[in-house]
C-alpha cells in the first residue's frame, strides 16, 4: 500500500446531493495544485430517486486519460453508496460516510463520521455534507487551505451566504481528515505551473470551439447530453453578443440555425441522436441550399430515447448516411476536449469555406467528463468569401464554378439576389427540372469533395504509440484506450478524427503490413464496417461495448491480452 | 418603383385562374408602393403550389422545406432585423405539417409577416384534405367526405398573442395589398389568411365572392381583441376580410439587444478573446 499516484476519488450519493457538486470542487482543488485530473460520472435520466457517481482520478505525474475500476477514496452520501461501493475499493481503499449511513457493516476499510451531527451543529442543511465530505479528503490529502477556500468561494460566488457555511463546514471536514492520520494516500504540495491549463468538459470544449470559429447564432432544444452546450452558451451569450435561443422543437432550431447562415451568421445547432432524426430534412436542405451549418450531435445508447444519460457510439452509420439524396458533408468525431475544441472552429470554418453542413459527432462520455488538458490554441478564423455591400455583375448564388464553391452574396447585397432553393435550382437559384441543369448541379456541389477528402487525407488521422499492432477507434473511446496503453508495451493507437469524407489513403498507410483491431463503443463495429467498404480489408479482430458504459481500460487490456499481444 | 421591379421574368406555371396570381400581385403592388429595394426583402416560401412565389419575385428569397418557413423566417431576421422578411406559406404548409411553429412565431412576436394562402386544400400534391377543408367536402384522400372539424386560423392566431391579425381574400387585389402593406408595416408578427381559391381542386370563388365583406367598411375597431374574437368565429353566411386585431408590443429582436449591435449576420469573423469564458475552468 504505497503513497503512489494516480490516486482514484469516488463520490456517490442520491441524486440532489450534490454528487458532481463535490466532485467538481474536489477535482478543482487537485487541479489547482499543478495535479492532472480526469473526472466522469454517471447517473440516471431522474432528477430525484436514483443513486449516481461521479469519480476524480489524479495525478502529478502523467496525463489521466480515464477512469479505471477502482477506487481509493469513496465518499458516501447515503447509506445505500456506503454498501454499494465497497466493491470498488482497492488494496488501500477507504470509504467516507456518515457513522449512520455505514450500518453494522464495519471493516477496516470504513471510516465513520458524525457528519449529521456536525451539519445540526453547524445549522446545516442536508444537502451540505457533500462539502463537509470533501473537507475531510482535503485534510487527509494535505491539500492547500488557501486553494480549498478559493474553490469554494468561486463556487458559490452567486450565493455568498453559502459560501461562508461551506467554507466553515469544508475546514471542519479537514480537521477530522487530518485526524485521521492515513498514511496510504500522497500529499498535495502546493506547486504552481507556468502554463495555465484547463479542466474543462467536452460539451463546454464544443461551445468555445464555435465561439472561437465565429459562432454568432445557437439555437437548441433542451436533449441531454447536450443541454449543456445550450445552457453554457445562455449563460455567457451577453458577454459575446451572440444570439442563444431555445425555440419549439429541433426542426424550428435546425430551420432558424440555417435561417440566420443565409443571412450571414456563423450558426450552430447542438443536439443528441433523437434531436438529429428531426432535423436530418433540414441537414438536406443545407445541402440542397448550399448553407453552412455545424450540427453537433451528442451520441447517447439509442434508438429511440435508449438511455438518456449514458454514452455510446451507435450513430455514426447514421450520421454519415443521414437524408436522402447525395451530398458532399463532413462529419467530425473528437476524442477529448482539445480535440472538440480544435474540431468545433475546424466545423466552422470547414462549414463556411465550402457551403457545407458539417456534423461534429460527440458523445455523452465526452460532453460530461472532465480532463485537465493543455491551454486551448489561439485560433483565428478566416475573413471568409462572404460578398457584403454591394456587387459588381450578374449575380448567381450558384454559379457552376471550378471547386464547387460558388459566390455567396448575403441578402442586403447591392444588386445581388440571394435566392436559396431547396428544390433542385439553376444557378440563379430558380427552380429547374432541366436534366442538363440537374446533373450540372449535382456534380458542382460534389466538387467540394474533392477538396474536403483531401483535408480528410491530411488531418483525419491521429496515431499514438509505436509497434506493429494497432488499435483503431474513434471519438472518446481514444482515452480509455491510451489509459490502457500505459500498460501495455508496442501497440499503436490509430484514431479516426475525420469519418466523412474517409480518410481512406492515410489510413491504409497507417495499417500497412501490420495486424488491426478496432474499438468502439457500439455493437455491430460501425467503424468496422466503413474501413471494410472503403479500404477492402477486416480487422484481426472487434471489440465494441454497447451497455452505455464507456470502455473500462482493464477491459481493453484483458481483450489485447487474449489476443497474445502481450 | 413600379410593380416591374419585382418581377423575376420567370413565367407563373399555377393553373389559369388560379388564386396565387391575385396574391402575387397584390404583393408586388404593396412591396412598390412601400418602396422596398428588392434587396431589402427576403421572401421566404414554402412546399406547395405557393411556394412558387419566390420563383417569381425578383427580391432575395429563401424557398424551404415543407412546413418550415416560419423557423426559417425567424433566424433569417434574428440574425439581420434589417431585411424586411416576408413568409408565405399554405394552408397544408402552416396548418398542418408546420403547425407546431404557429402559436410560436406569435407568442414570440419575431417581426416578420406571414401570408398564408388558404386554399382550403392540398395543391401541389393534387387536392387532398388540409386542416382547413369544410366538413363533408370530398377530396382525393376524403373520397367520402372530409370527417374532420377544419380548424379556425385567426382564432389560433389570436389565442397565441399575435400582434396582427388579418384576413385577405385574393380576388380582392388593392384591399389584400392593403392588407399586405400594413402587415410589413407592422412592428410584430403579422399574421394573415388568404382565401386563395384553388380553381383545380376545390373552386371557392363562387361562394366567397358572394360571402366576403371588408371590415373597414362595417367600421370595426381593431384594437377590440373581444370583437376581434367574435369576428374571427364568424364564418358562416357571411365572411370578413380585413385587419382584425392589432397591438404594438416589444418584438423578439428586442430580447437579444445585447446581439444586435452589430447583427449577427453583419459580423465578420474576427479573432475571439475567450479569457472571461474560460475563467471558470481554470
Ligand atoms: C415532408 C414532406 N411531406 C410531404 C411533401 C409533399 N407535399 C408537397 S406540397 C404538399 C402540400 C401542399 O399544400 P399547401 O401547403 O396547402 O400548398 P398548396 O399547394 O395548396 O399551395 C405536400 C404534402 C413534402 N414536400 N415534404
Ligand atoms: S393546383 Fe390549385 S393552387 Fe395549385 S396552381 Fe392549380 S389552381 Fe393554383
Amino acid at each position: 500500500m504505497g503513497k503512489d499516484w494516480p490516486l482514484s476519488i469516488l463520490v456517490a450519493g442520491p441524486a440532489g446531493a450534490g454528487v458532481f457538486a463535490a466532485s467538481l470542487i474536489i477535482g478543482r482543488v487537485l487541479f489547482r495544485h499543478g495535479v492532472n485530473v480526469f473526472i466522469t460520472n454517471e447517473y440516471p435520466s431522474l432528477i430525484r430517486g436514483g443513486n449516481q457517481w461521479a469519480l476524480i482520478r489524479s495525478s502529478p505525474d502523467e496525463y489521466i486519460f480515464s477512469h479505471r475500476r477502482l477506487a481509493d477514496i469513496v465518499l458516501a452520501l447515503d447509506n445505500y453508496s456506503a454498501r454499494a461501493y465497497i466493491s470498488k475499493l482497492s488494496e488501500r481503499g477507504i470509504i467516507l460516510c456518515d457513522e449512520k449511513d455505514c450500518g453494522q457493516n464495519y471493516n477496516e476499510h470504513i471510516r465513520a463520521f458524525p457528519f449529521r451531527k456536525v451539519l445540526e451543529e453547524y445549522k446545516a442543511p442536508q444537502v451540505a455534507l457533500n462539502t463537509l465530505a470533501s473537507g475531510v479528503i482535503f485534510g487527509i490529502l494535505g491539500a492547500s487551505k488557501d486553494t480549498v477556500s478559493e474553490v469554494i468561494s468561486e463556487q458559490f460566488k452567486h450565493r455568498k451566504e453559502y459560501a461562508e457555511l461551506n467554507l466553515k463546514l469544508i475546514n471542519k471536514g479537514y480537521e477530522l481528515g487530518v485526524a485521521l492520520s492515513v498514511g496510504q494516500f500522497p500529499q498535495l504540495s502546493k506547486k504552481v505551473e507556468e502554463k495555465r491549463r484547463l479542466l474543462i468538459d467536452g460539451n463546454s470544449s464544443v461551445a468555445l470551439g464555435a465561439l472561437a470559429g465565429g459562432m454568432s447564432f445557437f439555437a437548441a432544444y433542451p436533449m441531454t447530453p447536450a443541454s449543456p452546450i445550450l445552457h453554457f452558451l445562455a449563460e455567457i451569450q451577453r458577454d459575446y453578443g451572440i444570439v442563444v435561443f431555445q425555440p419549439e422543437s429541433e426542426l424550428a432550431a435546425i430551420n432558424m440555425a440555417i435561417g440566420a447562415a443565409y443571412a450571414g451568421a456563423r450558426a450552430m445547432v447542438a443536439t443528441s441522436g433523437g434531436g438529429f432524426s428531426l432535423m436530418v430534412e433540414a441537414l438536406g436542405q443545407a445541402a440542397m441550399t448550399e448553407t453552412p451549418i455545424v450540427i453537433v450531435e451528442v451520441q447517447r445508447p439509442g434508438p429511440s430515447t435508449g438511455l438518456p444519460t449514458h454514452t455510446a457510439q451507435g450513430d455514426l452509420r447514421f450520421v454519415i448516411h443521414a437524408s436522402q439524396g447525395e451530398f458532399p458533408r463532413v462529419v467530425l468525431a473528437p476524442g477529448d476536449p482539445g480535440e472538440a475544441f480544435t474540431l468545433s472552429f475546424k466545423a466552422m470554418e470547414i462549414a463556411w469555406r465550402y457551403q457545407v453542413p458539417v456534423i461534429l459527432l460527440s458523445d455523452k462520455f465526452l460532453a460530461e467528463s472532465y480532463w485537465s488538458i493543455d491551454e486551448f490554441p489561439s485560433l483565428t478564423p478566416s475573413p471568409g468569401s462572404v460578398i457584403r455591400g454591394e456587387y459588381q455583375g450578374d449575380y448567381a448564388r450558384y454559379r457552376i464554378t471550378e471547386d464547387g464553391v460558388s459566390p455567396m452574396a448575403l441578402p442586403g447585397t447591392k444588386n445581388a439576389l440571394v435566392y436559396a432553393n431547396s428544390s433542385e435550382h439553376d444557378e440563379y437559384g430558380g427552380g429547374t427540372i432541366d436534366p442538363q441543369m440537374v446533373r450540372s448541379m449535382n456534380e458542382k456541389r460534389f466538387r467540394k469533395y474533392e477538396s474536403l477528402k483531401s483535408i480528410a487525407e491530411k488531418e483525419g488521422v491521429k496515431t499514438y504509440g509505436k509497434g506493429d499492432k494497432i488499435i483503431v477507434t474513434w471519438g472518446s473511446t481514444k482515452m480509455p484506450i491510451l489509459e490502457a496503453l500505459k500498460s501495455l508495451k508496442d501497440i499503436r493507437v490509430v484514431q479516426v478524427l475525420w469519418l466523412e469524407p474517409f480518410p481512406e489513403e492515410a489510413l491504409r498507410k497507417e495499417l500497412a503490413g501490420s495486424q488491426f483491431v478496432v474499438i468502439e463503443n457500439n455493437m455491430t463495429g460501425q467503424l468496422v464496417s466503413v474501413i471494410r467498404e472503403k479500404l477492402l480489408v477486416k480487422p484481426h479482430g472487434f471489440l465494441g461495448k454497447y451497455d452505455g458504459r464507456p470502455f473500462d481500460p482493464e477491459e481493453i487490456e484483458s481483450y489485447i491480452a487474449s489476443l497474445g499481444w502481450v | 418603383m413600379d410593380i416591374t421591379t419585382y418581377d423575376s421574368g420567370r413565367r407563373p406555371v399555377w393553373c389559369p385562374g388560379c388564386g396565387n396570381y391575385g396574391i402575387l400581385l397584390a404583393l408586388r403592388k404593396a412591396l412598390a408602393e412601400l418602396k422596398l429595394a428588392p434587396e431589402e426583402v427576403v421572401i421566404v416560401t414554402g412546399i406547395g403550389c405557393h411556394g412558387r412565389i419566390s420563383d417569381y419575385m425578383k427580391t432575395n428569397a429563401f424557398h424551404t422545406i415543407h412546413g418550415r418557413v416560419l423557423p426559417l423566417a425567424t433566424g433569417i431576421k434574428l440574425a439581420n432585423p434589417k431585411l424586411t422578411v416576408i413568409a408565405h406559406s399554405g394552408d397544408g404548409d402552416a396548418y398542418a405539417i408546420g403547425m407546431g411553429h404557429l402559436p410560436h412565431a406569435a407568442r414570440r412576436n419575431i417581426d416578420i409577416t406571414l401570408i398564408v394562402h388558404n386554399n382550403m386544400v392540398f395543391g401541389l400534391t393534387t387536392g387532398q384534405v388540409t386542416p382547413t377543408t369544410p366538413i363533408g367536402v370530398k377530396t382525393k384522400s376524403t373520397p367520402f367526405g372530409n370527417f374532420e372539424k377544419p380548424i379556425n386560423p385567426l382564432l389560433l392566431a389570436l389565442a397565441s398573442g399575435a400582434t396582427f391579425v388579418a384576413r385577405g381574400f385574393s380576388a380582392e387585389i388593392d384591399h389584400l395589398k392593403e392588407i399586405i402593406k400594413e402587415g410589413i408595416s407592422h412592428r410584430g408578427f403579422a399574421f394573415i389568411d388568404v382565401l386563395q381559391p384553388c380553381v383545380t381542386f376545390f373552386n371557392t370563388y363562387t361562394v366567397l365572392r358572394e360571402r366576403v365583406y371588408k371590415l373597414e367598411e362595417s367600421g370595426h375597431d381593431p384594437s377590440n381583441l373581444e370583437e376581434a374574437f367574435r369576428l374571427a368565429m364568424q364564418n358562416d353566411k357571411r365572411i370578413p376580410i380585413g385587419v382584425f386585431y392589432k397591438r404594438e408590443e416589444p418584438t423578439l429582436e428586442d430580447t437579444f439587444k445585447h446581439a444586435m449591435n452589430p447583427p449577427p449576420a453583419e459580423r465578420l469573423p474576427v479573432k475571439v478573446d475567450l479569457s472571461k469564458a474560460l475563467t471558470r475552468f481554470r
